[in-house]
Order: structure tokens, then C-alpha cells, then sequence
């Protein structure tokens, strides 16, 4: 348990940027999520964090001990890496224990504590197994377990969830909060899915590119994105943009509006025609297109009457609702 | 999935595999079978008839003092030169493993000596380290050092381990490098995280997770000293000075072309065909089962 800072943490491979300065503060026991599009730098930042890439400028703290230079074992940080990286060899009772085992810690209290994680990840029958008779779940509780044994003072997840089905992907995602306020560590958890932000973060690091476009609470981003690129990624279906051109306004801005916000009506902002609706039950999407071509979608309740495909309808929304960015993609 | 051609019949399948089946029986089964039944004769001096003797030739030849060191000459090479040739690999594949940058010239540079014949490798390191002329020898005479292998039996044996564990250290090294790199990184991540320090690391992770290739390396070089050294042998010491440096397989041909006692050396060539069999079976037994995950 414990702080986590980055303090303008840049990493450089060769001649190649690929964080350009990342900043924040963690607070003891919050649980962070950096989620963003693949190759953005996430994978980069966990790993600077856990010691296995070196940071070519900026700060890590953990507990407000500066461990720039401190080996992986010596920040008392624990991983769970995407693909589990599991010891094939050892049995799940084995895995877990091995850092353990490396400490030295005594045979008894060993035993015991991997009994402890064992109940609670319900792994108890599979102990003497090795990872290869384990399924895709069973195999993430054993990284999972293999983490919480040592009691590090912070967790990293890399994507964990990523190579399980939707379904236990939605049940892990569940327990993996849970376990984490249970056990009170502090977490980073790297994600490429908004959902998963969405619904774990305390807070959320919206990363785009190397660059940490906006730092803040899961629905204080959604409200309020700081960029073009937040206001697209975080919210499904993404929000939709139009250029300033388009609504009669300067053309060096984008407006931005998300689906949940437009309303198809007759006191019409904009003309769109219908190209088609995607009934799901307690809602509708409605597809369009606007006069320059661009694509715009429609969130509406399923009670609402469903628009005639191929015609032509208006489109209106509160001015309250309307996001502007300018040229570089920053909220005005 | 696998892609699987079955053959309706018997002759096409015969056919397809009768030039190997050929090649085998010509110079395996024949040669094979010729040595087993010569083993149990023994050809009068001028060669015009043979005496059957039964087992007489191998009796003999268990209870000859010297046959019997030759088969500790030969344990004391084969483990000398599997230790050195395996062991200089596994190092080289560690560090070529670490490198990210010119890991393959590295690589290419260290494969060139496998393409070497024996034979020619055995006069390379004869050069080098001959008595007169070469270029170690005389680098150790200024060191003060007095090399000769032609007089002293732990030169000459050094020698030959030495020049044939150099061929075999590009194949190693390659088989090495290869298991090495088909350890997931993460995994070694995972357990520099839980606190393991690079000896630890290899000790409790990598070197269990390369047993499999281990094994087979283990058996391989093994076959390969005991059989495949004899053109080193005969160009560097000719199994000399007083037989320190014959193994078995420089005794058949020095008992049997230059001593010209063709059963004994028959009989030698059957026992050696039997050593094989059973490493043959070992191999097979074994890399099945001790696959470890
Ligand atoms: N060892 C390396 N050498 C050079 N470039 C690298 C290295 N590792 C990562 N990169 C580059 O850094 C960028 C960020 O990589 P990173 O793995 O952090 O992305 P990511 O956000 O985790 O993506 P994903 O969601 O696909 O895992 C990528 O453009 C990648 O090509
Ligand atoms: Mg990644």
C-alpha cells in the first residue's frame, strides 16, 4: 500500500519518442486505469513503472521513494501480464509461491498465504496442477494469485483481461475490483477497452499517441473531454464530429456531439438522411449522413417511432451538449 | 491441422520408399550383418580361410587389458568433450540471447566452424599446437610452458577434446539459442519481479525450461564422440602416444586395417553397434517423456 507518482516520465527507444511526459499523482489505494488505442505507450509506461524498461527522463516514485534506478524486485510491485506468464513448469501451487520462496520467507507462512489467495481466487482444487491444465480464467487467477501472495504495495495489470471471452472478461472485471478494494493496493491497470475504464477507474489516463491527453474520473472524462481524441475514444457509440463549415461557423473548428444528445426532430440544426437503424432492444442507433458526406449517429430510445431509411430528416441538440475544438484538436 | 495422403495398395508406398530402404540395406544391413558374422571367425594370417570361433573373439576381447582401458579412454573423451562443447555453447547462446544489436553476425560467425570436416579441424589445432612449428606451442614455450602433445598423454587428450568439441560448439550453440529464445520474455520478467536475480533466474526457470533441449544436445554429442571424432583422432595423435587417445572407434581401425586382426576388430565394431542402440533408445525413450510442460 502505498503512493505512486510520475513525475514527467518520458521514455525514448533509440532516436524514437514514445512518452512524451506523463505526470500524476496516485493516491494510496485508488486503482488507475491508462487505457488509449494499441501502441499508444501504455505497455511502455507500466513497464518503466515495474522496472523492466529503463526511464529516459522524469521521475517514478513508489511510496514517495524515488526507484529510477531500483531493480523490478526492489520496488515491491507485483504484475499481471497479458499473456499470465505463468511458470510452465510449477504447479499453480508453485507459481505462486516462488517469490515467496525467493524471500525466504518460512515454509509455514508460505503455505499459508498461498492457501489464503488460493480460497480467495477459488483455485484451492487446481494447486497441485500446472498451467497448462488450467483454462484461460483459472490461468488469470493464478497471475492474479501470484500478485496478491506477496503483498506488494502496488499492482500492474497489463491488459489481463484481453485473452478471455466476453463473458467471464465482464465477471473478471468484477472481481479483480473487488479484490482490489478488499486488499486496499494501490493499482495501474492498462486497458485498450473503454468499457473496462469505464466501469473499474477511480481514474483514468486517457493516452494518446505518448501523451496523457486527460487525466480525471471516468465520468468527468466522459462529460467533459479535454480533446477531440478523448471525446472520439471514450463513449459507444463515439461521439460524433462535425466540421464548422458544415453548421456555418469557423472553419477551423471541429463540434463535437455525442449520439445520446442528438434528437431527430423537425426544428432542425442539421439535414441528415437515414441509411439505416440498428434496433437493440431498449435502444436504437440511427446511421445518417450529412450534405459533405460525413457520418453521424443518432442514440435513441426504442420507444421513440424508428426514421424511414433513405429519407431525409432534421437533427437537433442543446447548445449545452455541443463540445468545440479547435484546429489542434483542443476543447475551446 | 495436419494434411494426411493415404495410398490405396501397397506398391506405390513400396516404391516411394525403396531408395532408402535400398541406401540402408547397402550400407547399413550389409556392412552390419558382415561384421556380426565376422565376429565370430577368425581368419587364418594369409587370409584364405576362417576359423569359426563362436563368441571366442569377444571373450577375448573383455578380458584384454587393453580393450578394457580403451572404453575409459573413451567415457574419459566423450564426457570431456560433451562438457566443453555444450558448455561453451550454452555461454555464447546466453550472451548472444542478451544482445538485441549484432546478434546476427554473432550468430553467423559462430555457425562458420560447423561447416569444417573433421579431418580438417584435427589439422587446423595440429597446426597450431604442433611441436616444432606451432604458433600456441610456441607462444607457450615464451610463457615457459613446454607443449608436447606427441609425449604427454593429458596434452594429447586435451588436444583432441579441444579440436573436437570446437566443431560441435556452432551446432550446440544454435539448438541453445534457439530453446533459449522460445522462453516467453514475460516469463523471465515475471520472475525478476518476484525477486529472482539473474543467477536465481536461470537456475529455477531457464534451466528447467531448457532441459528438453539439454537432453537432446546430451545424447547427440555424446553419439557424436564416440563415433564421428575419428578423423581428429588420426590426424592429430593416431590414438597415440600409448594408446591414451585410442577410443573405441579408432581401435577397430587400428586392431583391424593396421593390426590386420579382422575378427577381433569385427567383434569390436558389433559391440560398438550395440552402444549405439541403446543410446538410440535412450534418446527416443526419453525426449518424449521428459518434455516438461
Ligand atoms: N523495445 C522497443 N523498441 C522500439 N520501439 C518500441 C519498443 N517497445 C515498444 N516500442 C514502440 O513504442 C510504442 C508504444 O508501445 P507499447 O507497447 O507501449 O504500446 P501499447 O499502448 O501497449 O499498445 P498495445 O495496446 O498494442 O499493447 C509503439 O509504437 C512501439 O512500436
Ligand atoms: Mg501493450
Amino acid at each position: 500500500m502505498a503512493t505512486l507518482t510520475l513525475n514527467n516520465v518520458k521514455k525514448s527507444f533509440g532516436k524514437t519518442d514514445v512518452i512524451h511526459g506523463v505526470s500524476i499523482d496516485v493516491q494510496d489505494g485508488e486503482f488507475i486505469v491508462i487505457v488509449g488505442p494499441s501502441g499508444c505507450g501504455k505497455s511502455t509506461l507500466l513497464r518503466m513503472v515495474a522496472g523492466l524498461e529503463t526511464i529516459t527522463d522524469g521521475e517514478v516514485q513508489i511510496g514517495g521513494r524515488r526507484v529510477n534506478e531500483e531493480e523490478p524486485m526492489a520496488r515491491d510491485i507485483a504484475m499481471v501480464f497479458q499473456n499470465y506468464a505463468l511458470y510452465p513448469h510449477m504447479s499453480v501451487f508453485d507459481n505462486m509461491a516462488y517469490g515467496l520462496k525467493i524471500a525466504k520467507v518460512p515454509r509455514s507462512e508460505i503455505e499459508e498465504r498461498v492457501a489464503q489467495a488460493a480460497k480467495l481466487l477459488q483455485l484451492e482444487p487446481y494447486l497441485q496442477r500446472k498451467p497448462r491444465e488450467l483454462s484461460g480464467g483459472q490461468r488469470q487467477r493464478v497471475a492474479m494469485g501470484r500478485a496478491i501472495v506477496r503483498k506488494p504495495a502496488v499492482f500492474l495489470f497489463d491488459e489481463p483481461l484481453s485473452n478471455l471471452d466476453a463473458k467471464l472478461r465482464v465477471q473478471m472485471r468484477l472481481e479483480i475490483r473487488a479484490l482490489q478494494r478488499e486488499l486496499g493496493v494501490t493499482a495501474l491497470y492498462v486497458t485498450h477497452d473503454q468499457v473496462e475504464a469505464m466501469t473499474m477507474a477511480d481514474r483514468m489516463i486517457v493516452m494518446n499517441g505518448g501523451i496523457a491527453d486527460q487525466i480525471g474520473k471516468p465520468l468527468e472524462v466522459y462529460a467533459n473531454p479535454a480533446t477531440e481524441f478523448v471525446a472520439g475514444f471514450i463513449g459507444s457509440p463515439p461521439t460524433n464530429f462535425m466540421t464548422g463549415a458544415l453548421l456555418g461557423r469557423s472553419a477551423e473548428t471541429k463540434i463535437g456531439v455525442r449520439p445520446e444528445h442528438i434528437t431527430i426532430s423537425d426544428a432542425d440544426r442539421l439535414k441528415a438522411r437515414v441509411t439505416y437503424c440498428e434496433a437493440l432492444g431498449a435502444e436504437t442507433l440511427v446511421h445518417l449522413m450529412v450534405a459533405d458526406g460525413s457520418k453521424i449517429t443518432v442514440r435513441q430510445d426504442a420507444s421513440l417511432p424508428l426514421p424511414e431509411e433513405g429519407t431525409e430528416v432534421g437533427l437537433t441538440w442543446a447548445d449545452a451538449d455541443e463540445m468545440n475544438f479547435d484546429a489542434t484538436g483542443k476543447r475551446i | 491441422m495436419e494434411k494426411r495422403v493415404t495410398f490405396k495398395g501397397i506398391w506405390l508406398p513400396l516404391l516411394l520408399v525403396l531408395p532408402q530402404i535400398l541406401i540402408t540395406a547397402i550400407f547399413f544391413f550389409y556392412p552390419a550383418g558382415q561384421a556380426i558374422w565376422q565376429s565370430l571367425f577368425i581368419p587364418d594370417p594369409f587370409g584364405l580361410s576362417m576359423q569359426w570361433v563362436g563368441l571366442g573373439n569377444f571373450e577375448y576381447l573383455l578380458s584384454d587389458r587393453y580393450y578394457r582401458a580403451s572404453f575409459v579412454t573413451t567415457a574419459v573423451f566423450s564426457i570431456l568433450v560433451t562438457v566443453v562443447s555444450m558448455g561453451v555453447a550454452l555461454y555464447l547462446a546466453i550472451l548472444a540471447d542478451r544482445l538485441i544489436k549484432g546478434s546476427g553476425t554473432y550468430r553467423t560467425l559462430l555457425i562458420w566452424p560447423y561447416a569444417v570436416a573433421p579431418a580438417v579441424a584435427g589439422v587446423l589445432w595440429l597446426f597450431m599446437f604442433n611441436t616444432r612449428v606451432g604458433v600456441v606451442t610456441w607462444y607457450l614455450g615464451l610463457l615457459g610452458y613446454d607443449w608436447n602433445h606427441v609425449l604427454n598423454e593429458g596434452e594429447a587428450m586435451g588436444l583432441v577434446v579441444v579440436a573436437s568439441a570446437w566443431g560441435r560448439i556452432s551446432y550446440n550453440f544454435l539448438f541453445f539459442l534457439a530453446g533459449l529464445q522460445a522462453i516467453p520474455k514475460s516469463v523471465i520478467e515475471a520472475a525478476a519481479i518476484d525477486g529472482a536475480h539473474f543467477w536465481t533466474r536461470f537456475r529455477t526457470i531457464v534451466w528447467p525450461l531448457l532441459s528438453p533441449t539439454t537432453f537432446f544436445l546430451l545424447v547427440v554429442n555424446i553419439i557424436y564422440a564416440f563415433f564421428e571424432t575419428f578423423g581428429v583422432i588420426h590426424t592429430i595423435t593416431s590414438g597415440g602416444p600409448q594408446q591414451a587417445t585410442t577410443i573405441l572407434v579408432y581401435k577397430v581401425y587400428s586392431d583391424g586395417f593396421v593390426g590386420q586382426d579382422l575378427g577381433s576388430s569385427a567383434a569390436q565394431s558389433v559391440i560398438l553397434l550395440f552402444i549405439v542402440s541403446i543410446l538410440t533408445v535412450v534418446q527416443f525413450k526419453f525426449i518424449e517423456r521428459r518434455v516438461h510442460y
